[in-house]
């Protein structure tokens, strides 16, 4: 199987890019990292797929091994829409959590810093809890909620 | 028969979707919800309960969904393994929506506030189940993000600071790993030009070694962090306690399983062999002691939990390991037993915080006068979950040791030491639990001056706020008890139950059963 050199490199530089901002502490870096991971594993699907050839549709004098495979374009299209959604969904958790802390860093887990002793530098998390509860957008509700 | 599994099988997807549906549209009216989704999911058992007996007398049965015949179209495949696990998932989900139908009666909506909690435990409980009956790995994978995406609703509900903290941590561990499940579909793919898995036990095996072994390790690790093994389980102790109970109560048990029983299909119909039995072995040792020693320094009972759910997913990666029909039997028995135990116990410990108001051990007390059926409920299945006889946890860890014992080798015989060493440590920081939250006198509680106390870190004062103390509503109460009878029924109906489970493991053995029922006149190649 022949696969093009250029879709090789660029799905490499989207996996490094992407694991690179998933490493962040930030969420809005994360949900790029995302995106880019996302995009370099359809790319990855379409290399697969081998080279470029006729649509697959059944017509006189169309030979099938001069057609595209088309079950990793359908492959590429489910993984697309699911990206899609969960970028969506993210997207509200980040907004939400913006709302809630003023803050757009993946905190340091109070529980386990407990078990781990003093040794977990903790600034970060402390910075970021300081946000105060007043500005949600339910309120009262929020607060309630909070347990 | 088949014209009647035919129709049977679809349904424990088609159902609860529906379900979801007409959950969503009558949103406005939470009566007519909850009915709609209790009725969706006692469908669902009973269509399971007859996929059960029907399989166990034909040996199983592939649906080609809208016609198209294998390897084309996609088929759901259920064997005695998937209509095992159809039918206790099924059992679980039912008794947990009973239990939150339940607190959201007595609390107003106050932990599950929104009218969507019902469509998605709904769509949750369909992408479980079709994770169970497909036949194809990108079917799979599509499964997987169902659940996934309902978990990360019911995870993050209400958008409280510390759900979102928690969730954020487990959707991108997820999405890590679903992005290397689909990498791996790409390449087994492009190795085989196949996505059915039928088709994939033959051509898999055709390949070789050292591609299949890139294969193997690429889908075990994506299934390793969705089954929560160690080291790839460090997300599940930050993420679960912070959902409502009954939502921690039911990805406790069926979530991680889900993993472990796609990790089951890798190792036995498309990579059989058992080449990497000694990674299994050292992993599932790790994940054994270390997460129970995570358990025993917890001051959390929710927490305390998640931290015992890690330790034992090792029993099966065990039994995995081990290969033979034995050990295999005893993992299927095993992994009905952990999905209903660990459930029950998740129940358990949500009425506890509605009783004591608190999870946090160092502030609990006096439980047993306050309410004796609790400190029953959560005695039971703790007793149960430490393996102790004649309780179905004990069956399923002699059902491994035994199997363990019949292949030996020095690393076996580490892993029988350390798997007994985990049972005796699970039950003592359970009972450790139950002694400090119910034996307790209650003014000692707060004089926090326990020897037991010794050992654990006070509880950070994020997690131990005691909120309002609160009667449980019989209906909560009467979930959880069912929730117990069935884990004593696994004990009462162990021999048909275990004797089917073998059986299933015979199946799993022997890939060629499972091909048959996907090409029934041959010429898969």
């Amino acid at each position: 199987m022949s696969a093009s050199l250029v879709l090789i490199l660029l799905m490499a530089v989207l996996y490094a890019g992407g694991v690179y901002l998933l490493l962040g502490r930030s969420m809005t870096r994360m949900l790029l990292g995302f995106l880019l991971v996302g995009n370099a594993t359809n790319l990855l699907i379409l290399i697969i797929a081998g080279p470029a050839g006729l649509a697959p549709i059944v017509a006189d004098g169309v030979e099938p091994s001069e057609m595209h495979d088309p079950l990793p374009e359908a492959l590429i299209l489910t993984a697309i829409v699911i990206t899609f959604g969960v970028s969506a969904f993210l997207l509200a958790l980040i907004y939400r959590s913006w709302r809630i802390a003023r803050a757009d860093v993946v905190t340091t887990d109070a529980a386990d810093a407990a078990v781990g002793g003093s040794s977990i530098d903790d600034e970060e998390s402390t910075e970021a809890e300081d946000g105060s509860d007043e500005d949600t957008e339910f309120e009262g509700r929020a607060e309630a909620k909070t347990s | 028969m088949t014209a009647l599994m035919n129709s049977l099988i679809p349904l424990v997807v088609l159902l609860p979707l529906i379900g979801a549906a007409g959950a969503l549209v009558a949103g406005r009216r939470p009566r007519l919800q909850v009915t709609f989704s209790i009725t969706v999911l006692s469908l669902v058992v009973l269509t399971s309960a007859a996929l059960v007996y029907l399989t166990d007398q034909t040996g199983g049965h592939a649906v080609t969904v809208g016609g198209w015949s294998a390897p084309f179209g996609i088929v759901l495949v259920v064997d005695r393994l998937s209509a095992l696990m159809l039918l206790i998932s099924s059992i679980v989900l039912l008794c947990v929506l009973v239990f939150s139908v339940g607190q959201g009666m007595a609390d107003g909506d106050r932990e599950t506030p929104v009218s969507i909690y019902h469509p998605s435990y709904l769509i949750l409980a369909a992408g479980v189940f079709n994770a169970f009956v497909a036949g194809d790995l990108f079917n799979l994978y599509v499964s997987f993000e169902i659940l996934l995406v309902a978990s990360y609703v019911l995870l993050t509900l209400g958008g409280t600071q510390a759900r979102i903290k928690a969730g954020i941590t487990y959707i991108i561990v997820s999405l890590v790993s679903s992005m290397l499940f689909l990498a791996s579909i790409a390449m087994i793919y492009g190795a085989t030009g196949t996505v059915n898995i039928a088709q994939l036990s033959v051509r898999l095996g055709e390949l070789p070694a050292d591609i299949q072994l890139v294969l193997q390790i690429m889908l075990l690790v994506a299934f390793g962090i969705k089954a929560a093994v160690f080291p790839l389980s460090f997300w599940l102790p930050d993420s679960y306690p912070t959902a409502p109970a009954p939502v921690t109560a039911v990805f406790a048990g069926l979530l991680t399983k889900v993993g472990v029983y796609a990790i089951i299909r890798t190792e036995t119909i498309l990579f059989p062999g058992n080449t990497l039995q000694t990674v299994l072995l050292v992993v599932a040792l790790l994940t054994l002691v270390i997460g129970i020693l995570g358990a025993v320094a917890q001051s959390d009972i929710k927490r305390m939990l998640s931290f015992t759910l890690v330790s034992h997913i090792g029993y099966m990666i065990f039994g995995i390991a081990i290969g033979t029909v034995a050990g295999l039997g005893a993992t299927i028995y095993y992994v009905i037993h952990h999905i209903t135990v660990q459930t029950t116990l998740f129940l358990a410990t949500g009425l506890v915080e509605r009783q004591g108001g608190t999870t946090a051990l160092n502030r609990l007390g006096g439980l047993l006068k306050a309410s004796p059926v609790i400190a029953v409920l959560f005695f039971v299945p703790a007793l149960n979950l430490g393996g102790i006889p004649p309780f179905s946890g004990f069956i399923g860890k002699l059902g491994l040791f035994e199997a363990g014992a019949q292949t030996p080798s020095p690393l076996i015989w580490v892993l029988i030491g350390a798997g007994a060493l985990t049972s005796l440590l699970t039950l003592y920081a359970l009972m450790r639990a139950w002694s400090l939250a119910f034996w307790r006198p209650k003014r000692e509680a707060h004089e926090e001056e326990s020897p037991a106390l010794d050992r654990i870190e006070e509880a950070p004062d994020e997690s131990a706020d005691v909120q309002e103390t609160k009667a449980s509503p019989r209906i909560m109460i009467g979930a959880t008890v069912a929730m117990v009878t069935v884990s004593l029924a696994l004990t009462v109906f162990a021999g048909p139950l275990y004797s089917m489970a073998t059986r299933a493991a015979q199946n799993l053995e022997q890939p060629a059963d499972y091909i048959s029922l996907v090409f029934p006149n041959g010429g898969v190649s």
